[in-house]
């Protein structure tokens, strides 16, 4: 058995006093549909941070693919084959999406220190540039700066930029977050055609979303995952719904 | 597909006004001799305030101690020269050279933080390294300066106050090959990634870019332009004093760039001209006023940006005539 695409072993975050992950662990296999749920203020975008390599664990371990990545820099592993989107875009306001995603292609493929060849003077990068164009419905905005596209396409952008870097895990935060009804389909159907082989776990509050697309949900609740398992089981378990209806009978 | 290469390719073949600009600049050198002093002086600012371009510009890392790889490089090819190497190629190479490697030791400073720790840490290191100059004057001549001769430029030209043509055209010539130099690597994947890095150090980091190494990086060689400038200065005025680790002239660098514009490479060109030009003609009207008006000029510039000033014509010109007749015509 080949070892899990990424893997948490006893992952603990402090902050002060505050335990904002305590004692997480889990495996994601290769080409793995996983989600990530849980209430407000539960910890999900710390454990992102502690996986990429944002923050480092006050204890405990990160894998990726059988090797231990926990003191490797973001970019060190994102070259490993893990990658992200962020629930608020991060993109590069200035640049276009053909720019941004040159520059992802060429880090992977190890041109991006290449000082003296003009950019997009390699056949085979503009190639898949224009692959993930396509793919994302990025076409006609591809020449435009990132800001003045609209944020649906934002948000599109968000998750090529985070696939042009070929990734064998990829998390995807919230990649739905603010996104008007019109653009919604775009997402989804971008998300339904994410090439198989890539391990994904997905954090996100919108649970059809999360229902649609996972096969494994893990829950997490005040930096704890609570219980993990298949969509039927995690819909039926009595004290994920006490978190959420607690949580709306709060809000 | 050709329209995605074209664009990726959009920036990176000379345009006919570039070729204009520097072959305009040469023409003045010849045209105008007895001006040759202050056009070399407006070069090496030129190319000071492109070095600063490289790291503010390109990249977006702030800097107000900019002037210490500038007083380096001059410190270094003065004292090569005094030390009887005198050949000023040489001594270009050896002020960059030890420029750099300052640089790239002291780059690792500018990894935290934000921009007011950079500023601090920038002037800092401009401080320790005036001072040390000061106090070690067994090497540098200490207040009193160094003065010492340079040999002819390819053993030909004399490059001092008797060829103040030659130091015009040296300096053009160092400028102009290293601004190719900057300009082909704004336009690589490496310049990309710089770009990405003043845009959102975040998502570069996200995307697989070690934003450290690109920053020590560039880094090292804005400090090697930069060292690069001092050398020349040193070189063709055959002086080098204290003031030249001076605060005000990190700080005149950063007013050159912005009044010029940053991060397309000829702003910090067009602003050092502008600054000469004016402090030239204003202070020869009323000596010690011209900051005033350099003053008024970067609040305006600064305040109400540069591309409303730059787009305030074309606004005036469609208020007069708001139809293009070319178009109307089409």
């Amino acid at each position: 058995m080949s070892a899990p695409a990424l893997e948490a072993r006893g992952l603990m975050r402090h902050f002060g006093a505050l335990i904002a992950t305590d004692d997480v662990s889990f495996a994601i296999p290769p080409g793995a549909r996983q989600a990530l749920i849980g209430p407000n203020g539960a910890g999900k975008t710390t454990l992102i941070n502690l996986l990429t390599g944002v923050i480092t664990p006050t204890a405990g371990q990160v894998w990726l693919a059988g090797r231990d990545v926990t003191h490797l820099k973001p970019s060190a592993r994102v070259r490993m084959g893990l990658s992200r989107t962020f629930q608020i875009n991060q993109l590069f306001p200035d640049l276009t999406p053909a720019e941004s995603l040159g520059l992802a292609i060429s880090e992977r493929n190890g041109s991006g220190a290449d000082f003296w060849r003009a950019a997009g003077s390699r056949p085979a990068i503009v190639t898949e540039i224009a692959e993930l164009l396509a793919r994302f419905g990025l076409e006609a905005d591809m020449d435009q700066p990132t800001r003045k596209l609209a944020y649906g396409k934002q948000r599109l952008l968000e998750v090529a930029l985070a696939l042009a870097t070929r990734p064998r895990v990829l998390l995807l935060d919230e990649p739905a977050a603010g996104v008007p009804e019109e653009e919604r389909r775009d997402i989804l159907a971008a998300l339904a055609a994410l090439p198989s082989d890539v391990a994904i776990l997905l954090i996100e509050h919108d649970m059809d979303l999360v229902f649609n697309f996972a096969d494994r949900i893990s829950v997490l609740v005040a930096g704890r995952l609570l219980t993990e398992g298949a969509p039927e089981a995690i819909a039926a378990d009595e004290r994920v719904r006490a978190v959420y209806l607690g949580e709306d009978a709060h809000g | 597909m050709g329209r995605l290469t074209a664009h990726l390719h959009r920036r990176a073949p000379w345009r006919r006004l570039e070729v204009l600009f520097w072959l305009a600049i040469l023409a003045m050198i010849f045209a105008l001799p007895s001006r040759a002093g202050i056009i070399n002086e407006a070069l090496i600012a030129g190319l000071f305030a492109l070095s600063l371009d490289l790291i503010l510009g390109l990249t977006g890392i702030v800097s107000l101690g900019h002037a210490a790889f500038f007083g380096l490089g001059a410190y270094a090819a003065a004292i090569l020269a005094s030390k009887g190497f005198a050949d000023p190629m040489l001594g270009l190479a050896f002020g960059a050279a030890v420029a750099a490697v300052v640089g790239l030791v002291t780059a690792p400073l500018l990894l935290r933080g934000g921009d007011l720790t950079r500023l601090m840490v920038t002037l800092g290191v401009s401080l320790m390294l005036g001072e040390l100059a000061n106090r070690n004057g067994w090497l540098t001549g200490g207040a009193d300066g160094l003065n010492f001769s340079m040999a002819p430029l390819l053993g030909l030209f004399p490059i001092g106050f008797t060829g103040q043509r030659n130091a015009a055209l040296y300096s053009f010539a160092v400028l102009f090959i290293l601004f190719a130099i900057a300009r082909r690597l704004a336009h690589s994947p490496f310049g990309l990634a710089l770009a990405a890095i003043r845009e959102n150090r975040l998502r570069a980091g996200a995307l697989g870019v070690d934003t450290s190494r690109r920053i020590i990086a560039i880094y090292t060689v804005a400090a090697a332009y930069a060292g690069a400038a001092g050398a020349l200065l040193a070189q063709t005025t055959q002086i080098v004093s204290l003031d030249l680790f001076d605060f005000h002239r990190s700080a005149d660098v950063m007013l050159m760039l912005i009044i010029g514009g940053a991060g397309y490479l000829y702003g910090g060109l067009i602003g050092a001209a502008a600054f000469i030009v004016l402090r030239d003609v204003i202070s020869a009207a009323t000596p010690e006023y011209w900051e005033f008006w350099i003053g008024l000029a970067l609040v305006i510039l600064v305040l109400a940006g540069r591309e409303r000033i730059a787009a305030a014509p074309r606004r005036l010109i469609a208020l007069v005539a708001p139809r293009d007749p070319r178009r109307g015509a089409a």
